[in-house]
C-alpha cells in the first residue's frame, strides 16, 4: 500500500501561471506569518479570534474569508475574460483548455459558495442576535463548528490550485462529465469534498438560526415584529435546512459512483445522469434564494433608514419572502428545459418561474414606496440600493424571457444565460452584501469608512458591471455558447472586447473596496463611532456601543414595535442607566472547532488522494473530537454585575458626549 | 457576597432551563433535515429500482423471513427505548441502564442481520456495482444502517454517561435527543421495509 495514495511529486502542476500564483502565495502567506510572529500575536489570535464563540466576531472572521476567496474568484475572472478577449480569430490565447476550463469551474464554485455564502452568514451572523435582542445564538460552539468547516472547504480549493487540479466539469459537475470514466483525476473528488464539507457546515448554521430566532428573541418579540433583515434571514434558513441535504445527498451519491463503482449516475448498467441534474438543482435553485432573500432583507433595512421612515408593507414584505421561498422550491426544472420533458412539464415549470416575479415586484415597489416624500440620504449604502433596484430589475426581466420554455430552447447555455444570472447575483445578492457591508461596518468595528471611496467602488461597480454583461446578453443573441476557450467569429470580437473592458472596471471598485478599509483602519481613531447610532437605525442592534459588547445586551429590552429603537427613542427609554444588572451567563471559547475544522480538512484531503490511512484516522479522530466537546467542562462563565456596570457606564457616557 | 451568590444560581438553572429545550428543538429540526436526505435516497430508489440492467430485481433476493425478523428488533428496540425514557423521567439510574442495553442489543440483532443480509447478497454477485437497482437498494438500506451504527455508538456513550454521572438534567436532554434519533430511525426504517422489501417482494 503506498502510504500517500495517489500523491506524488508530478501532482504538482507545472503551468507557468499557477507556479507564479503559487510563488505570490507563499510570499504573502510568508509575510503575513513574520508579520504575526513579530508582533507576538499568535496566541492573541487564537485565543480571543479564532476560537471564540462569539457570534460577532464569527460573522467578522466569514466577511474576511468571503474578501480572500473574493479576490481568488475574480482573479478567475480576470483570467477568462482576458482569454476570451485575446483568443479571438482563430488564436489559442494564454489559457490551454485544460487550465482554463479548472478555471471557469473555480469560479462558479469559489463566488457562489466561498464568497457569497460566507458573506451572507457572516452578516447574518453580526447582525441577527442583536436585532432580535439575544445574547448569542442558540448554539454557540456549533456556529464556530460551521465556520471551521466552511474554511475547511475553502482551503481544500485552495490546495487544489499548487496540488493536483480542480474540477474541469463547470461548476455543477453533472455526470457522466464528472463520473470517474471521464473525469478520472482529482479534480471532481476537490470538488466534491469541498463542497461537502462546507455544505455540511451550513446546513448547521441553518439549523442554529432556526433554533436563535424562534426560541431566544427578546421578550414582547412577536415574529411579525422580527425586523425584515432578521425575516429575510429566517426564510434564507428554512431554505438552508430543506435544501442543502440535497446537495449532501448528490454528492454522496457522486462520491460512491467515483469511489465504489456504483451505478447511480453512469451511462451503463441502469445508471440515469439526469437524477443528479434533478437533484443538484432542487438544492442549487433553492440556493439562489438563499443568497439574494437575506440581501433583500438588507435592502430594507437601508431603504427605510435613510429616508427616515419605517418600512412601507412590513407584512406584505414578510409574506413575499415566503412566497418566494416556497416558489423557489418548485422552480428548478427550469434549469434544464432542454432535458426533454413533455410540453406540458414545462409549461409549469415556466409558469411557476414566472410568477415568482409578482413577489419579487411587490418587494421592489414596497422599496420605491419607503422612499416616496422621504428625505433620501444619497451615502454609499443607499447608492447600492438605487444601484441594485435598476440591475435587478433587468435581470429579473430577462429571467422572465427565460422562463419561457421555446425561448430557452434558444438561449439555453449560451452567453444570454450567463449574463442574466450574473445580473442577478451581482445586482441582487453582492450588491446586497457591499449595502449591507457598508451599513453595519461601524457598528461591527466601531469606526467609520470614508465615503467618498465608497461611493467611487459603487460606482465602478454599477458602470463595470454593465459594460462587463451587457454584451454578454448580445453575445447569447449572436449564439456564443457558454464555457468557450477560444472564437473564431469576427462578429462577437468587439463585444468580448468590450466585456474585457468592464471586467477591469470591476476590478477598480474591487480595489477601492480594499483601499477604503486599509484607509479606514489607518484613520480609525479620527472616525470613532462613539454613540453606537451613527445612521439614526431603527432595530435594536443601533442601541449597543459599536462595536457591541461581548455579552451584547447588559440588559435584555422588552420590545413593544418593529422599529424597537426608534419606538425607545421616541419614548425616552434609549440609552437608560440600569440602578443594578445581573450576572451574565456566557459560554466560553473553546479550541473544539478549529482543531474539527482541521482533522475535516485532513479527512477530504485523504478521501481526495486516496490515503486510506489517514481518512479512517481522521474519521475516528472526528467522533472522537466531538465527544470530547460534549464532555469538555468549563464551557461558560459568568460576566459580574459590576463588571458589567463599569462597561455599560463608560459607554453611556461616551453617548453622552455626543 | 451571599446576595450575590443566590442571583447566580437562580440565573444558572434558569439558563439551563432553556437551553435543554433549545437543544431538544434544535436536533429536532437536525432530524427534519436527516429526513430530507433520506427522502432523496427514496427518490433515486424510485427513479432506479426498475433498473436491474438484465440482472436480479428485488423479488428475486428480497428475503422477508429475514428481514422480518431485523424489522421485529428494531421495532422492539424502540420500545425499549421508551421504556429506558420513562426510568430516566423517574431518574431511575438502574432501569435506565437496563433498558438502554436491552435496547442496544435489538439494535445489534438488526444490524447483525443486515450485514449478513449484504454480505450473502455480495457474495452471491449481487453487490451494489453490479446494477443501478443494487446501487440504489445497498444505499438506501446501507444508509439507514449506517444511522443505526451512529445510533448504537451513541448509546454506548450514553450508557458510560448515566453510569458515570446519573440523570442530570443535561443527560435527560442528551437522551431525549438519543431517544428522537432512535425513534426516527424506527419510522425510516417502516418506510425502507414497506417501500423497498414488501413492494419489491410482492
Amino acid at each position: 500500500m503506498n502510504l500517500l495514495g495517489k500523491l506524488s511529486w508530478d501532482s504538482i502542476p507545472h503551468d507557468p501561471i499557477v507556479i507564479g500564483t503559487l510563488i505570490v502565495i507563499a510570499i504573502g502567506g510568508a509575510a503575513l506569518f513574520g508579520l504575526i510572529t513579530k508582533l507576538q500575536k499568535w496566541g492573541w489570535l487564537w485565543r480571543e479570534w479564532l476560537t471564540s464563540v462569539d457570534h460577532k466576531r464569527l460573522g467578522i472572521m466569514y466577511i474576511i474569508l468571503a474578501f480572500v476567496m473574493l479576490i481568488r474568484g475574480f482573479a478567475d475572472a480576470i483570467m477568462m475574460r482576458t482569454q476570451l478577449a485575446v483568443a479571438t480569430n482563430g488564436s489559442e490565447g494564454y489559457l490551454p483548455p485544460h487550465h482554463y476550463d479548472q478555471i471557469f469551474t473555480a469560479h462558479g464554485v469559489i463566488m457562489i459558495i466561498f464568497m457569497a455564502m460566507p458573506f451572507m452568514i457572516g452578516l447574518m451572523n453580526i447582525v441577527v442576535p442583536l436585532q432580535i435582542g439575544a445574547r448569542d445564538v442558540a448554539f454557540p460552539f456549533l456556529n464556530n463548528l460551521s465556520f471551521w468547516l466552511a474554511v475547511s472547504g475553502a482551503v481544500l480549493v485552495n490546495i487544489s490550485l499548487g496540488l493536483g487540479e480542480f474540477a474541469m466539469t463547470g461548476w455543477v459537475a453533472y455526470p457522466p462529465l464528472s463520473g470517474l470514466e471521464f473525469s478520472p483525476g482529482v479534480g471532481v473528488d476537490y470538488y466534491i469534498w469541498a463542497l461537502q464539507i462546507s455544505g455540511i457546515g451550513t446546513t448547521l448554521t441553518g439549523v442554529n438560526f432556526l433554533v436563535t430566532v424562534i426560541k431566544m428573541r427578546a421578550p414582547g418579540m412577536k415574529l411579525m415584529q422580527m425586523p425584515i433583515f432578521t425575516w429575510t434571514c429566517t426564510w434564507a434558513n428554512v431554505l438552508i435546512v430543506a435544501s442543502f441535504p440535497i446537495l449532501t445527498a448528490a454528492l454522496a451519491m457522486l462520491t460512491l459512483d467515483r469511489y465504489l463503482d456504483f451505478h447511480f449516475f453512469t451511462n451503463d448498467l441502469g445508471g440515469n445522469s439526469m437524477m443528479y441534474i434533478n437533484l443538484f438543482w432542487a438544492w442549487g435553485h433553492p440556493e439562489v434564494y438563499i443568497l439574494v432573500l437575506p440581501a433583500f432583507g438588507i435592502f430594507s433595512e437601508i431603504v427605510s433608514t435613510y429616508t427616515g421612515k419605517r418600512l412601507f408593507g412590513y407584512k406584505s414584505m414578510v409574506y413575499a419572502s415566503g412566497a418566494i421561498s416556497i416558489l423557489g422550491f418548485i422552480v428548478w426544472l427550469h434549469h434544464f428545459f432542454t432535458m426533454g420533458s413533455s410540453a406540458s412539464v414545462n409549461a409549469f415549470f415556466g409558469i411557476m418561474t414566472m410568477i415568482i416575479a409578482v413577489p419579487t415586484g411587490v418587494k421592489l415597489f414596497n422599496w420605491l414606496f419607503t422612499m416616496y416624500k422621504g428625505r433620501v440620504r444619497m451615502e454609499p449604502p443607499m447608492l447600492w440600493t438605487i444601484g441594485f433596484i435598476i440591475t435587478f430589475s433587468v435581470g429579473g426581466m430577462t429571467g422572465v424571457l427565460l422562463a419561457i420554455p421555446g425561448a430557452d430552447y434558444v438561449l439555453h447555455n449560451s452567453l444570454f444565460l450567463i449574463a442574466h444570472f450574473h445580473n442577478t447575483i451581482i445586482g441582487g445578492a453582492v450588491f446586497g452584501y457591499l449595502a449591507g457591508f457598508a451599513f453595519w461596518f461601524p457598528k461591527a468595528m466601531g469606526f467609520h469608512l470614508n465615503p467618498k471611496i465608497g461611493k467611487f467602488s459603487f460606482w465602478c461597480w454599477f458602470i463595470g458591471f454593465f459594460v462587463a454583461f451587457m454584451p454578454l446578453y448580445v453575445l447569447g443573441f449572436l449564439g456564443m455558447t457558454r464555457r468557450l476557450n477560444h472564437t473564431d467569429n469576427p462578429d462577437w470580437n468587439i463585444w468580448l472586447y468590450i466585456a474585457a473592458g468592464g471586467a477591469f472596471i470591476i476590478a477598480l471598485g474591487i480595489a477601492a473596496q480594499f483601499v477604503q478599509l486599509i484607509l479606514g483602519f489607518i484613520q480609525k481613531d479620527k472616525n470613532l463611532d462613539k454613540t453606537g447610532d451613527p445612521w439614526n437605525g431603527h432595530t435594536l442592534e443601533w442601541s449597543l456601543s459599536s462595536p457591541p459588547q461581548f455579552y451584547n445586551f447588559a440588559k435584555i429590552p422588552h420590545v413593544d414595535d418593529i422599529d424597537t429603537f426608534t419606538d425607545m427613542k421616541e419614548k425616552g427609554t434609549a440609552y437608560k442607566r440600569e440602578e443594578s444588572y445581573e450576572p451574565i451567563h456566557m459560554p466560553s471559547n473553546t479550541n473544539a472547532g478549529p482543531i474539527m475544522g482541521a482533522i475535516a480538512t485532513a479527512f477530504g484531503f485523504a478521501m481526495i488522494w486516496h490515503i486510506w490511512w489517514l481518512a479512517g484516522a481522521s474519521f475516528i479522530g472526528l467522533i472522537v473530537a466531538f465527544i470530547m466537546r460534549a464532555y469538555a467542562k468549563d464551557t461558560d462563565y459568568y460576566v459580574q454585575p459590576d463588571e458589567v456596570a463599569r462597561i455599560e457606564n463608560a459607554h453611556l457616557d461616551n453617548v453622552a458626549k455626543g | 457576597m451571599s446576595t450575590n451568590m443566590s442571583a447566580h444560581a437562580d440565573a444558572h438553572h434558569e439558563e439551563h432551563h432553556d437551553t435543554g429545550r433549545n437543544t431538544t428543538f434544535g436536533f429536532w429540526i437536525y432530524l427534519m433535515t436527516d429526513c430530507i436526505l433520506f427522502s432523496c435516497f427514496f427518490a433515486t430508489y424510485a427513479v432506479l429500482f426498475m433498473n436491474t440492467a438484465g440482472g436480479v430485481s428485488g423479488k428475486d433476493i428480497f428475503d422477508l423471513t429475514l428481514v422480518g425478523g431485523g424489522t421485529a428488533a428494531l421495532l422492539f428496540s424502540s420500545i425499549t427505548f421508551g421504556f429506558a425514557m420513562i426510568s430516566a423521567y423517574k431518574k431511575n439510574k438502574g432501569g435506565t441502564l437496563f433498558w438502554l442495553a436491552v435496547t442496544f442489543v435489538f439494535g445489534a440483532v438488526f444490524l447483525g442481520l443486515e450485514v449478513y443480509e449484504f454480505h450473502h447478497l455480495i457474495h452471491a454477485g449481487h453487490g451494489p456495482d453490479k446494477s443501478a437497482f443494487l446501487t440504489a437498494f445497498f444505499s438506501l438500506v446501507g444508509l439507514h444502517g449506517f444511522h443505526v451504527t451512529a445510533g448504537m455508538i451513541w448509546i454506548i456513550v450514553m450508557f458510560c454517561e448515566v453510569s458515570k454521572s446519573g440523570l442530570e438534567n443535561r443527560t435527560v436532554t442528551r437522551l431525549s435527543c438519543l431517544s428522537l434519533f432512535w425513534h426516527f430511525l424506527d419510522v425510516i426504517w417502516i418506510c425502507v421495509f414497506s417501500f423497498v422489501y414488501l413492494m419489491g417482494a410482492m
